[in-house]
């Protein structure tokens, strides 16, 4: 009997809607009146259905007293609409989600860490660390601001103490209309590696591109601005304007104006359910002001290098694709990813060689790696880097013709292979490695020993 | 350059030449759900197919795409997406179906959640703050969440609340028949004892009376080791149980290697729309799941 009411209620409200809404219109009545006259006969073959139902019922309660008690449930479900559990969707309460990452690492190598890549002794070398050591310990608090805003601060914690801070934005989600605005310190969206923080990466170190020309991963203080196109494939267009914190650019400091400009674009698709693909192309652009260098090698043949300073254009033009591969789309079992990266930075400008003669100084370096992880069963992934770098051929001024090296006439490469095991999506265990070839004559075979751990906040993982 | 224009201009006018509503649905019951209540009215996409873990998805370049142009994603919530859904919505730059906005349709607000844990600690596994999200197992869970997902096409397309009204009500009566027909069909199976894969079948079992003896994961999420499915063995000396069932996107090892040894049989239930090939809409889903699990009682 229950069903019957609940039958007469819906179909009350079907009926008085549509009448409601249309009882102005005298042209629809006709129409009106046929539907309401199949509804009511739809109704009718319903009552039927219900009184079959129910003799049905009472056969199966003398039969069975279960097939009742179920059924009676399956009704009381529907009419007990007004007790849902409340839940939060949001991803946060109202506290601020918090997320610890906890990492470190054993790095066994025959080089000094400190040698830089030969050629890029003028670039960024974030190098390594021998032995045991704790790595940075992250610290990332992220909530709703209001309505408008979104926070989002990741703390780095040194081991030999000290915070710095890595992360601190603010990001706009209700502009709407395909654009997301960022504003505060963030890492830039060019590249593909770029944005992803070292928790997240598949190999314990950055490529050899990233470590020189980006020492790891550029971040910025200044503001981001992304436009997604209203397509069917994804179509996204970003630039940024900051003060040049870091590498390569010099930080601008006390001045008013910007120190550095990005912009970059990003497309994307599936092919079918198993296939997926990125693709990004991004310009660079900085003015160096007396960007200075310790330990370069100069044609005399120093000891220990000489110190030099640069100051000039730099412009670094990239191109990624990421492409991934899982059978029937479920990369929880197994998945497979093949990525690249391409990096060309051109600087022009001033150089002053050991302090004393300075003279114009231009040059093209770059680089690129391909790396590829495969999730070969649940919870174990095996994964294999090629890196190389091109120093460039410099074109040096006559004034510095006999100082400074223009050709350096090799190529570092670096292949590393890892594998590592994830317990569950909380924590990763990982052994890698690598044959450095990346100094010339100095090949170094290195062993890395790696696990994160991350406690607190489930946070997503970004493509 | 004004080729790039051009075609921009031709994608954005291609794609803003449909009325109706552009729907998200995060699962495919829930596409299949909005399909039977908006009907005509809407254009559905789904973001993952019945083979794959709903739990790992990942923000894929096509999903924030498609999610930049939605009026409306419909999910289970629960936490069931927070892996992957909350960077979409944000990358999207769509504010109308961002968390807590008209346009997200949260399914497992409509009913009542099982195993909400009273203690909330990693070292119990991947547990879920705000219940078992698998909601979707319990065919009665389809009324209330119908009845609110419609209330919400209506809210969103205020000038079409009749068709939608018509639709559910075409619904509710052809739900209410199929309940009474599963509820029949499924009476053996009321005080069977069961293992499962993965603790993914709560509301299933409370519908269909299902006793759960054991998980195959330790803990939810955990792979089980050897020994722990050794344990299991024994466990199941004590308790016999008459099958062991997995959802269709679960690995079917755990599944086999048990019921080789325990002489059980090893049910793989479809979990979704699309899981097997007699599941092609909610109607077959259930079909097809009740008659895979008398086959597993022979």
């Amino acid at each position: 009997m229950f069903k019957k009411t609940i039958l007469s209620v819906a179909l009350t409200t079907l009926l008085s809607q549509p009448f409601y809404t249309f009882a102005a219109e005298s042209a629809d009545l006709q129409a009106l009146r046929a539907e309401m006259a199949q509804l009511k006969l739809h109704y009718e073959q319903l009552e039927k259905r219900l009184q079959q139902a129910e003799v049905h019922a009472q056969q199966a309660q003398a039969s069975s007293q279960q097939a009742v008690v179920a059924s009676q449930q399956a009704i009381e479900v529907t009419r007990d609409q007004a007790a849902p559990s409340p839940t939060t969707s949001s991803e946060s309460a109202f506290n601020p989600a918090m997320s610890l990452i906890l990492a470190g690492t054993y790095g066994q190598m025959k080089q000094d860490p400190a040698l830089p890549a030969t050629g890029f002794a003028m670039n960024s070398n974030p190098g390594h660390q021998q032995g045991f050591n704790l790595g940075e310990s992250e610290l990332g608090i992220t909530a709703n601001i209001d309505p408008q805003f979104r926070g989002v601060a990741t703390m780095a914690l040194a081991p030999a103490g000290g915070i710095t801070v890595e992360n601190a934005f603010i990001q706009n989600t209700s502009l709407g209309n395909g654009l997301n605005l960022k504003f505060g310190r963030f890492f830039s969206g060019l590249g593909y590696l770029n944005e992803q923080h070292a928790h997240a990466w598949d190999f314990v170190d950055q490529p050899l591109v990233y470590a020189t020309m980006w020492n790891n991963q550029i971040g910025e203080d200044g503001v981001q601005l992304k436009w997604l196109a209203p397509t069917d494939m994804f179509i996204e267009l970003g630039g940024e304007i900051g003060r040049g914190r870091s590498f390569p650019a010099t930080d601008r400091q006390n001045r008013n104006g910007t120190g550095a400009g990005t912009i970059f674009a990003h497309i994307g698709d599936d092919i079918g359910f198993e296939h997926s693909w990125r693709a990004g192309a991004s310009l660079y652009d900085t003015k160096r002001v007396n960007a200075a260098s310790a330990g370069v090698p100069d044609l005399l043949g120093t000891v220990g290098g000489v110190n030099t300073q640069f100051s000039g254009d730099s412009r670094t033009m990239g191109l990624d694709f990421v492409w991934k591969y899982s059978p029937n789309g479920n990369t929880a079992n197994r998945y497979l990813k093949v990525q690249g990266e391409y990096f060309s930075r051109r600087e022009t400008g001033m150089l002053t060689y050991n302090a004393a003669v300075t003279d114009t100084f231009s040059n093209t370096q770059s680089g690129w790696y391909l790396q590829s992880v495969y999730q070969f069963m649940p919870h174990w992934r095996a994964g294999m880097r090629y890196d190389q770098l091109n120093p460039g051929t410099a074109t040096v001024g006559a004034l510095n013709a006999s100082n400074v090296i223009s050709n350096y006439a090799f190529k570092p490469t670096r292949t590393s292979v890892m594998l590592d095991y994830s317990p569950s999506e909380f924590s990763r265990l990982r052994l890698q490695l690598a044959k450095d070839q990346s100094r010339q004559g100095l090949t170094d075979n290195q062993l890395f020993v790696q696990y994160i751990m991350s406690l607190g906040a489930h946070g997503a993982h970004q493509y | 350059m004004k080729k790039i224009v051009a075609v921009l201009v031709l994608l954005f006018t291609h794609t803003t030449a449909h009325a109706e509503i552009n729907i998200f649905a995060c699962e495919p019951e829930w596409a299949a759900l909005t399909q039977l209540l908006a009907g005509k009215q809407a254009t559905i996409y789904t973001a993952t197919g019945a083979l794959q873990d709903p739990h790992r998805v990942e923000a894929r370049p096509s999903l924030i795409a498609k999610a930049r142009r939605a009026n409306l994603v419909v999910c289970t919530g629960a936490e069931l997406e927070v892996a992957w859904l909350p960077v979409i919505l944000r990358e999207s730059g769509n504010s109308a179906v961002q968390f807590g906005s008209a346009g997200y349709f949260s399914a497992a607000q409509s009913v009542k959640m099982l195993d909400v844990p009273t203690h909330l600690d990693r070292a119990n596994g991947d547990v879920h703050a705000g219940g078992n999200p698998h909601i979707q197992t319990d065919a009665r869970n389809f009324l209330p969440i119908a009845d609110a997902l419609s209330k919400r096409l209506v809210q969103l397309d205020p000038a079409n609340s009749a068709y939608y009204q018509q639709q559910l009500a075409t619904f509710n009566q052809q739900w209410h028949a199929a309940l009474v027909k599963w509820e029949k069909q499924a009476a053996p199976l009321q005080g069977v004892s069961i293992l499962v894969q993965h603790d993914g079948f709560p509301y299933l079992n409370q519908w269909l009376g299902m006793k759960q003896i054991a998980s195959l994961e330790p803990k939810p999420g955990m792979e089980p080791s050897a020994s722990y499915l050794k344990s299991v063995l024994t466990t199941l000396q004590q308790h016999p149980v008459k099958m062991v069932i997995r959802a269709a996107y679960q690995d079917a090892r755990p599944s086999e290697w048990i019921a080789e040894r325990a002489h059980i049989h090893a049910v793989s239930l479809p979990y979704t729309v699309g899981g097997s090939d007699q599941a092609v809409d909610l109607f077959g889903l259930f079909d097809d799941t009740i008659a895979r699990l008398l086959a597993g009682l022979k």
